[in-house]
This record gives structure tokens, C-alpha cells and sequence, in this order.
């Protein structure tokens, strides 16, 4: 396949994971999902043809960062576990600016995915698509979507 | 990158840092490091099997070149794990502080052709402050008239200093003959050995 040695790959995309995966499942475990993305990354890496190596290892922390909220959705957190310390009065994100990606976290999943791999992993509708599995029509419907209901919502 | 959602701002010392941990953890099939040496930069990559590679880094292309080789002659999965060449820095420190004079370094001879590495074995086995001829070695890999792709071996050496292609030299004063790294490089380290005086 004559890939490049995997430090390049791993030195080139590090920057491009990591801000993905801060804002699709945040500071804290952005760390394991980066783990386990650069682990099956390298485990296919040797045997897979890669025309476009940066939207598929975005693809492949899209999966790992579903993996993440699927397993914390069946282990909810106990309410001991939250802390004391009060969240800071509105947080009034002016614009879109960064805390917003926390109410992206809260948008209908295909929605969530498509703004996440569009505007975190900086991918075209078409790579969007393929890294949903979706038509590319279907990825901008639901990133228009998407973000027409973060205006709402941030609006009230 | 666009103005209707602006990516989170990250600083990407963390990013660093994660893919720090990625490469002190993994399991790549092939593991490297640059290691400093009196005779400059040497890449150094070694697999479960042993030692790969110690290239001059201002030969073969450079460090991008060499590791370029390595992924697609051995494997992709390469990564930079200094800690694992552990073993190669301190023979190669004790080597040149004049506390050495044999590698036990178990050789991966996968960037090596099978007439090449006979070659190499032979001249493993000369010793330290001795030398040899291309001749010489091409007969003990059992092809004595072979000298010439001998000598294509020896200058192919993925390995050289751990297996000391430098001691090997023109038949009849012929002059020191090429060398991997340059011929200062030989020079250098037939003068460490004493061979050379000066």
C-alpha cells in the first residue's frame, strides 16, 4: 500500500483529531477517544488503501467519539459525581462562539454529527456524507438543520 | 476555516502531548529513534526481530528518506520510541568511549537481500582493530570472486558501525575504499580502533 510511516500520519492529523474530539465529547474525554482512534487507526493502517487519510481517520474518531456517548448514555453519571462547584452564571456565548459546541452535544444525533465532522473536522458535505454513511444532500440538510435550531435556541 | 460555526480553540500542546502518550503506549511493528554519535546523526529502527536500520541521517535522503524505506520495505507501523533503542545508544556510547569492542545487538536483516547478508555476517565476524578486504568477505560468503558485489553490500550496509562494513578495505593498498557515510566516516572509525593513526 506504501503508506507513509505512521508518525507522519499520527504528527500530521494530531492537531485535526484532537479538535474534533474536544468538541464532540469534550476536554475530558477527549484523551481516551483519542487513544482509541490512533489504536484502530494503526491496526488497519497497513492493509487499507487511504486516498484521503484526513477525512478517514476523522471518520474513524467520529465512530470512537459515538462509541463514547453510547456507553456514557448507558451508565449514567450518579449524582454525587457533579461538582460543587456552580456552573458560571450564562455563559452567553455572544455569536457562535465556543461553548456553543456544547449545545451541539445536545442536538439530535445526525444533526450533532453532521455540524461535529463539518465545522470541528473541518470536512467537506462530501466527506461528511461518506463519513456518515449518508448522501451528501442528507449531510447538508442535516448541518443546515443543525445549526438553523442553534440560532433558535441560542436567539431565546 | 469558516465563518457559520467557529471550530473549539484548543491549545495544541494537548494535542502534542495526547499523541505522546499514543506513541509511548502502541505497539508499532517497527520502532525508531535519532541517536547522537561522535560521527554524527544515526537513524536508528529496530523490529521484535532486532536491529533494522542505523542510517546516517545526512545519507540515504535523510531521516524522511529512511523512514520512508522502512515503511514500505518492513512495515507502516512506525513509530519514534527512543526508549526501545535503549540498548543500541548504550552500546553505541560505550563503543566510542572506548569501552566496546563487539555489538550484542541481534540484527533484523529485512532491508537486506539473502547474498548481502551473507556478506554482512562476514563481516561481523571481523574483529575490532583488525581489517579485511572486499575479497576476503566475498569468499567467506562463499563466492570468492564475488568481490565487487561484495563491495555492493557492504556500501548497502542498513547497519553499519554494529556490523563494521568499515573495516573492510581495498585488496593490496588500494587505498580505504567508499563508505556508507562517507569516507571521512571510515576513517573516523578505523582511527577509534587504532587501524588508522592520527
Amino acid at each position: 500500500m506504501n503508506q507513509p510511516p505512521f508518525q507522519r500520519f499520527l504528527d500530521t492529523h494530531r492537531e485535526d483529531v484532537w479538535r474534533f474530539l474536544i468538541a464532540s465529547v469534550g476536554r475530558d474525554a477527549a484523551d481516551d477517544c483519542f487513544q482509541e482512534t490512533f489504536i484502530a487507526a494503526m491496526r488497519a493502517y497497513p492493509t487499507t488503501r487511504i486516498d484521503n487519510p484526513r477525512a478517514w481517520v476523522l471518520t474513524i474518531a467520529h465512530r470512537k467519539a459515538l462509541d463514547h456517548h453510547r456507553a456514557r448514555a448507558r451508565r449514567p453519571v450518579p449524582v454525587g459525581a457533579v461538582p460543587d462547584v456552580p456552573a458560571p452564571d450564562a455563559p452567553a456565548p455572544s455569536g457562535l462562539g465556543d461553548g456553543v459546541w456544547e449545545r451541539v452535544g445536545d442536538l439530535p444525533p445526525k444533526q450533532r454529527a453532521a455540524l461535529l465532522l463539518r465545522f470541528a473536522g473541518d470536512l467537506s458535505h462530501r466527506e461528511v456524507a461518506a463519513a456518515m454513511g449518508t448522501s451528501e444532500e442528507a449531510a447538508r440538510r442535516s448541518a443546515h438543520e443543525g445549526l438553523k435550531r442553534l440560532r433558535e435556541e441560542l436567539a431565546t | 476555516m469558516n465563518d457559520e460555526l467557529a471550530p473549539p480553540t484548543f491549545d495544541p500542546a494537548d494535542a502534542a502531548a495526547a499523541a505522546a502518550r499514543f506513541t509511548a503506549t502502541a505497539e508499532p511493528d517497527v520502532s525508531y529513534a535519532l541517536i547522537e554519535s561522535p560521527v554524527g546523526t544515526l537513524v536508528a529502527a529496530r523490529t521484535e526481530v532486532g536491529l533494522a536500520c542505523l542510517s546516517y541521517s545526512d545519507h540515504a535522503g535523510g531521516v524522511d528518506a529512511v523512514l520512508d524505506a522502512i515503511s514500505t520495505r518492513i512495515s507502516p507501523r512506525v513509530l519514534e520510541k527512543p526508549a526501545r533503542l535503549d540498548d543500541v545508544r548504550r552500546e553505541l556510547d560505550e563503543y566510542f568511549e572506548h569501552r566496546r569492542t563487539a555489538f550484542d545487538l541481534d540484527i533484523d536483516w529485512a532491508l537486506t537481500s539473502p547474498f548481502a547478508e551473507k556478506v554482512l555476517r562476514a563481516t561481523t565476524a571481523i574483529p575490532f582493530g583488525e581489517i579485511s578486504t572486499y575479497a576476503q568477505v566475498a569468499a567467506q560468503a562463499g563466492n570468492a570472486k564475488a568481490s565487487r558485489a561484495a563491495g555492493n553490500a557492504l556500501s548497502a550496509n542498513p547497519v553499519p558501525i554494529v556490523v563494521p562494513c568499515h573495516r573492510v578495505l581495498h585488496t593490496g593498498g588500494k587505498g580505504i575504499g567508499n563508505y556508507t557515510g562517507g569516507v571521512h566516516r571510515k576513517e573516523a572509525l578505523l582511527r577509534l580502533e587504532g587501524v588508522l593513526l592520527g
